[in-house]
């Protein structure tokens, strides 16, 4: 192995702002967690609706976007926030621009936003745009948090002491700036005097094509570029190998963000929207398999030579196997958005299937490689303190995403067939309440999925907590980032 | 960091010769299976937007023709002209000669049973088995307001106490209690007294003094027997069937201020021969007279 590459991180005195970043991945933890309970409750709600307890802040209304906010935006955004000003100051090799304070201030104004949209849930406040909801002065608030985020991470950027720009910070970069815009056009509303309530500026089928503009691009910008910055760093990290191609990076980088952006028609076939809107909804997103697949390509081909470290390293499991979930979702994603395809499909629990494989197999599996990864860098440990709790984390978890994405395909699958069953004089076979009662097992199967996915999380958590207040004997000392893996072997 | 290129041995490709934090970057080139699948996939983009309307311009539908909303009415359109000899058929005639015509009463079953499913279900259950509270069985023959093919059409069509329709059923039970028509020891008698109808008082003496109450105040529409009365809706109050259970709170309750049953008009909402099927369908389901 003399002649490959040698893939050491240079000795650096640079003072790099690492205690926001430690509670940024706190957070991420804590807010997994969350989400992943309240996705089991939510879970547990539609197999046995009586655990909507007959009060107005338990039912699924209110719970069904507190869990869907915890896990994308304050499970996902402190995983984004804090793995971005990580990387973007080591990329950079410059310390974090606006510095501690800078940091703090974000971490402390994002999970703010955060907390303040749950509770404006659980309490009935929102504008019920789905993963838009929270009213008009939280997303102000977000959009000062977020502004000052991209001045951060900008600042830092331009500030470089590296020639380049490391691909990771381009993809984190599209997300931030993307995420601005997006956020911006789609809550664009006039708030009623007093109330706390507003009214949207856009109103029908104009409100509807604005609401899932931001919907998709939320998928593509936050839950796909953004975990892709994540990738290209921790994955060449993890298997110490440099990133297959420097070309296909560029190339699918550039297609993927003019794609996607044009791909949210996708979610309105066969509404009110004109038919030449859905109609390139489709086709943009058939156009963007091969961009999305880029990612999952450099991600898995950066192994070619290391593939063996997956046999002692579980934390680079996650995230291989979040890549293959990632190529799973971006090829399933173009299918359900075939027009006739979506006409079987839209409405039904594969809908919620596929963007479970995406969340939990994707975001999900990739942010728990990179925890694994940067808890022990964070907090100068030589190792995690048990390599055979992640694995066992690895397998409850996996476990847990192939029954939640089974029963939800075939649940799906049934549901939409029961809708448009007819016997032989043309009669439809089924009613509605037919296809719902059909439908309770596999909602059982979802929840006990759910359930092993958080038991999997509480490991982790359990495993990270021993690892940070671990005494080592030897002298702690400060790591040269990927020094942990070839530790750990 | 000045430029340095290197080669891998594992697969023979340079590095670009940049390095950020110890990561490196190879130079291989695109895959070509992946650059030919992205290719196609423009490709099929394109000629699918010829196909299709893909250009904001009205009368722009592309080469198919393809209008999602004509294609859809087209479609039920043709749906509705291959029912509809059947459906004119159904509609000409009454209840009474579609139950006696086999063809008939085959397609109005099925047809019957849909109907059924989507728009009494929720209240009367999936086989018309009712539900406590005021839901009425419809798989029996012990019928609040007929139960022939005819009457059981009228019920449908009308609905009964709504505001919508003149012709709606419609009575009205006096709130006893709530109205100072009667007092709580007279509504526990005639409680008794009713429970005593179907064989069931556990205060004998109780249901003797509620006769007299029952006689003053409740046999004009159930009957001396309380044997009901289908003209105004009121239940035989002697066959130990419940509307609202047979516990005794729960009889005195519905004394002192009764919960009346409310059902929509469908004759407003559903066509002539849905309502013929459904109400064939309903008579069939075990108690039509």
């Amino acid at each position: 192995m003399a002649t490959t590459v040698p893939m050491t991180a240079p000795d650096t005195d640079i003072r790099y702002v690492e205690s926001p970043i430690r509670a940024f991945a706190i957070a991420t933890m804590f807010w997994g967690v969350v989400g992943f309970l309240m996705g089991v409750t939510i879970a547990s709600q539609l197999a046995w609706p009586l655990l909507n307890l007959d009060l107005e802040w338990t039912t699924f209304g209110r719970l069904r976007p507190v869990h869907t906010s915890a896990v994308i935006f304050a499970f996902g955004g402190n995983a984004l926030l804090c793995t971005s000003l990580y990387v973007v100051q080591r990329t950079c090799r410059a310390r974090l621009f606006g510095g501690e304070e800078m940091g703090w201030f974000l971490f402390w104004g994002y999970n703010f936003f955060i907390v303040t949209a749950a509770l404006g849930y659980v309490l009935g406040v929102t504008q019920g745009k789905e993963y838009a909801e929270p009213e008009w002065f939280v997303d102000l608030w977000l959009t000062l948090v977020w502004v000052l985020y991209l001045v951060a991470f900008g600042g830092t950027i331009l500030k470089r002491e590296e020639p380049h720009i490391y691909v990771a910070n381009w993809f984190y970069l599209a997300f931030i700036i993307t995420v601005a815009m997006l956020h911006i056009g789609n809550n664009l509303a006039l708030p009623v005097g007093g109330t706390g309530r507003s009214f949207g500026v856009a109103g029908g089928v104009q409100d509807a094509m604005i609401q899932w503009w931001y919907g998709h691009n939320a998928v593509g910008f936050f839950l796909t570029a953004g975990f892709l910055g994540m990738m290209y760093y921790f994955i060449p990290k993890q298997a110490e190998r440099p990133v297959y191609s420097y070309r296909l990076s560029i190339i699918h980088f550039w297609s993927l963000i003019f794609l996607y952006i044009w791909a949210g028609p996708h979610h309105l076939h066969y509404t009110a929207l004109p038919d030449w809107a859905q109609t390139l909804g489709m086709v943009f997103s058939i156009m963007l398999w091969m961009p999305s697949w880029g990612g999952m390509i450099n991600g898995l081909m950066t192994l070619s030579g290391a593939w063996d470290k997956l046999r002692t390293n579980p934390a680079l499991r996650f995230s291989v196997t979040a890549v293959g979930f990632y190529g799973m979702s971006t090829f399933e994603g173009p299918v359900m958005s075939i027009r006739a395809v979506n006409a079987l499909s839209h409405y039904t629990d594969w809908t919620i299937g596929h963007v479970h494989s995406g969340a939990m197999g994707w975001v999900g599996f990739i942010t728990f490689g990179a925890l694994y990864w940067l808890f022990p860098v964070l907090w100068r440990k030589s190792r995690l303190y048990s390599e055979r709790l992640v694995a066992w984390h690895f397998w409850i978890a996996t476990l847990g995403i192939v029954l939640y994405i089974t029963a939800m395909w075939v649940s799906g699958i049934m549901q939409g067939l029961m809708w448009r069953a007819t016997d032989e004089l043309g009669f439809l076979q089924y009613s509605f309440i037919e296809t719902v009662a059909a439908m309770h097992p596999y909602y059982v199967i979802r929840m006990l999925g759910g359930l092993l996915y958080l038991a999997g999380s509480l490991i982790m958590v359990w495993n990270l907590y021993k690892t940070v207040t671990m005494v080592e004997s030897e002298e702690p000392q400060a790591l040269p980032s990927g020094a942990v893996a070839a530790a750990a072997e | 960091m000045p430029t340095k290129i290197e080669k891998d041995a594992i697969s023979g490709q340079n590095t670009t010769g940049h390095e950020w934090d110890g990561l490196k970057e190879l130079n291989t080139p695109l895959p070509r299976w992946w650059l030919y699948t992205f290719y196609a996939c423009i490709l099929f983009a394109l000629v699918w937007m010829v196909m299709y309307p893909s250009i904001p311009i009205r009368g722009l539908t592309g080469v198919t023709g393809y209008i999602a909303r004509e294609a859809g009415t087209a479609e039920l359109a043709e749906a509705r002209t291959r029912a509809e000899p059947m459906m004119a058929r159904l509609r000409a005639a009454t209840p009474a000669q579609i139950a006696a015509d086999p063809e008939l009463r085959a397609y109005a079953i099925a047809g019957g049973r849909v109907a059924f499913a989507n728009n009494c279900a929720a209240c009367h259950g999936a086989g018309g088995q009712g539900a406590t509270g005021g839901y009425p069985t419809l798989a029996d023959d012990d019928w609040l307001w007929g139960g022939t093919l005819a009457d059981i059409r009228t019920t449908i069509t009308h609905g009964i106490r709504n505001q919508d329709d003149d012709e709606a059923r419609t009575s009205v039970m006096p709130r006893f209690l709530g109205d100072g028509m009667l007092n709580r020891a007279q509504i526990q008698d005639v409680a008794q007294h009713v429970l005593g109808l179907s064989g069931l008082a556990t205060d004998q003496a109780a249901a003797a003094r509620g006769a007299t109450v029952f006689a003053e105040n409740c046999v004009s529409c159930h009957g001396e027997q309380g044997e009901g009365n289908q003209e105004l809706g009121a239940p035989r109050l002697s066959d130990r069937i419940w509307l609202n259970g047979p516990d005794v709170r729960t009889i005195e309750a519905f004394i002192s201020n009764p919960r009346l049953g409310v059902m929509p008009a469908f004759g407003q909402r559903l066509d002539g021969a849905t309502i013929n099927m459904l109400a064939v369908y309903v008579h069939s389901l075990g108690g039509g007279r």
